[in-house]
């Protein structure tokens, strides 16, 4: 599926760069050590905001939970409709969620709790961007 | 005067804070409404500020009250229903020149200030306190209650507009573009439409306790059999259609489990009330209804979008926070008008509230009972934004008009009117409201 292109700006600069280069990394907090997705200028978690830095991670995680979309707002996916976008969750903190169109997997059949790795895929404007295809547990 | 936006203080976020201090000291006593339409025809006198005045100046009109004697506005400023002025798209000259415009030449026409409502309501001449509750009318309610109960104001309007465009919803700007900025598109990337999130919750809350969507025809007939007794309503006003289990079960998917009909359509509408204290209420047209507590949650994902677990705790706090400040429990219900738009999570709402003793995934069973205005556990008799449209604002009305015994065809008959609880939108997040027909 073409998705829409990526223009990094500073705050997600660090993810795009590690997915170009095939990495998947989440942005953490060094004081308390915990991962926080979507990336934020602060820590959630702190009061005092803490430092934050980005942290590669596993690539492998489940499928969570899906929907099958079929009115699509992105006018780049909508000729590819119905199609599925779940929900992953990390193994190295499943309390993180990614999204992924699942490529490969039937639309409306999908094995929520099978287990999935990462993959990256060039979106419109080349930028790679990580989905999830579903690997043997 | 420039309005401030209403800071964190004014919210009761947290559990143990007790009876609220202002418990049956402040009242609602007018309502207002302008028609609704689908979209705007771009004239002046049905712009978002035209509509806007139409439904105050009824509101003001419903409460008897003499325009001078009101001090205070509180507005939600954004009026957006996902349409937005086009970017280099001309400016409507002739509707700007039609009133007395702000700095911002969209004022009136795509967003509503405060300074642009009483630029062109000459007759409030003392209104002295300004006030924005971001988000819906939920916010604006919590925050205008807080206020004439802390004596920033004894006579109070509240108002929220809609404003919706040609075009499909969400369909434009960045949505139509090739590219997106890096921190949107790590969430927008892969295209989920609005319910998407709330769809996910649905579909998870099926698998866990065995539900299926079909499950859901019993709510959705029942809300719009009651939205068409709503004479302000988009529906009743447009289109008098039923929404029976074979056209709600056969329309088609926006994104699966949530189809066509679970999503709320927008519309262009306006709503308002006056507040003022208890003791001015007894002087004033309507009988008053007494708000016996507010209360909010600010709660946030830890991720993308809520898990159920997230959803069910937070609802559940939701609900201890409402019972705690009104000094009330689940049984002192009368009824129930959560938020529905959309409409897979009002069980979230209800099973949160413990309405009518109702746990964790029996919301859908209890669905298939009577839940009618006419039956002993009526469930959103306003029929909320599936019974007329979107804008979170007939929950609000339908419990002051059902307390003060003139919802009309709508009014409940299984149980006396004396206790309801309104408010929303979503699961996590949200404003809520408990309103009696006593103080006491």
């Amino acid at each position: 599926m073409a998705k829409q292109g990526v223009e990094p700006d500073e705050l997600t600069q660090p993810f795009w760069d590690a997915a170009n280069e095939q990495r998947l990394v989440i942005q953490y907090c060094v004081d308390c050590d915990r991962l926080q997705h979507p990336p934020s200028d602060s820590c959630r978690d702190c009061d005092d905001g803490g430092e934050l830095g980005w942290k590669q991670v596993s690539g492998r995680g489940r499928i969570y939970n899906y929907g099958v979309v079929h009115d699509c707002p992105i006018r780049l996916l909508q000729e590819d409709q119905p199609f599925n976008l779940a929900v992953i969750m990390l193994d190295d903190d499943p309390g993180i969620q990614m999204y992924s169109h699942l490529p490969g997997i039937p639309v409306d059949d999908v094995p929520v709790g099978a287990a999935v790795e990462v993959i990256f895929e060039p979106s419109a404007n080349g930028q790679l961007v990580p989905e999830w295809r579903v690997i043997a547990d | 005067m420039t309005t401030p936006t209403a800071p964190d203080a004014m919210y009761r976020n947290d559990e143990g804070l007790g009876i609220w201090e202002h418990r049956g000291k402040v009242a609602a006593v007018g309502v207002g409404h302008a028609p609704t339409s689908r979209r705007w025809d771009g004239r002046p006198e049905t712009c978002v500020g035209a509509i806007t005045i139409d439904a105050l100046r009824k509101a003001i009109d419903d409460a008897g009250v003499a325009p001078d004697q009101i001090d205070g506005l509180v507005i939600v400023p954004v009026t957006t229903t996902g349409a937005f002025w086009e970017a280099g798209k001309p400016l409507p000259m002739d509707v700007i020149q039609s009133f007395n415009q702000t700095d911002d030449p969209l004022d009136g026409i795509a967003k509503l200030s405060a300074e642009w409502l009483l630029a062109n309501m000459p007759e409030l001449t003392n209104v002295n306190f300004t006030m924005y509750g971001p988000g819906c009318m939920s916010n604006a309610l919590n925050v205008t209650a807080q206020a004439v109960g802390d004596g920033l104001a004894h006579t109070c309007l509240v108002v929220k507009s809609w404003h919706n465009f040609e075009g499909r919803y969400y369909q434009g700007g960045a949505n139509a573009g090739n590219a997106l900025p890096g921190t949107p598109a790590i969430t927008q990337l892969w295209g989920g439409p609005a319910s998407y999130s709330t769809a996910l919750q649905f579909a998870e809350y099926c698998r866990k306790y065995g539900k299926a969507h079909d499950m859901m025809a019993p709510f959705m007939e029942n809300s719009r059999r009651n939205g068409l007794r709503f004479p302000e309503g988009y529906w009743a006003q447009h289109r008098p259609e039923e929404l029976g289990p074979e056209d709600y079960l056969a329309s088609r998917w926006i994104a699966k489990p949530a189809n066509l009909f679970d999503n709320d359509i927008p519309i262009m509408m306006s709503g308002a009330y006056l507040f003022s204290t208890a003791e001015r209420a007894q002087d004033m047209k309507q009988k008053p209804v007494y708000i016996l507590n507010h209360a909010s949650s600010n709660t946030r994902p830890r991720s993308l979008l809520p898990t159920l677990d997230e959803v069910e705790a937070d609802t559940a706090l939701t609900g201890r926070k409402i019972y705690e400040g009104a000094g009330i429990t689940a049984d002192d219900l009368s009824f129930e008008n959560m938020y529905d738009g959309f409409s897979l999570f009002h069980q979230f709402h209800l099973e949160g509230l413990g309405y009518r003793g109702i746990k964790f995934g029996e919301a859908l069973d209890f669905y298939q009972t009577d839940i009618s205005i006419e039956g002993p556990n009526p469930v959103s008799p306003s029929g909320g934004n599936v019974g007329s449209g979107r804008s979170r604002v007939w929950m609000h009305t339908d419990c002051i008009q059902q307390l003060q015994g003139r919802a009309g065809a709508r009014q409940v008959t299984g149980v006396k009117p004396e206790v309801g609880v309104s408010g929303g939108p979503m699961p996590l997040g949200g404003n809520y409201t408990v309103w009696s027909a006593s103080p006491d």
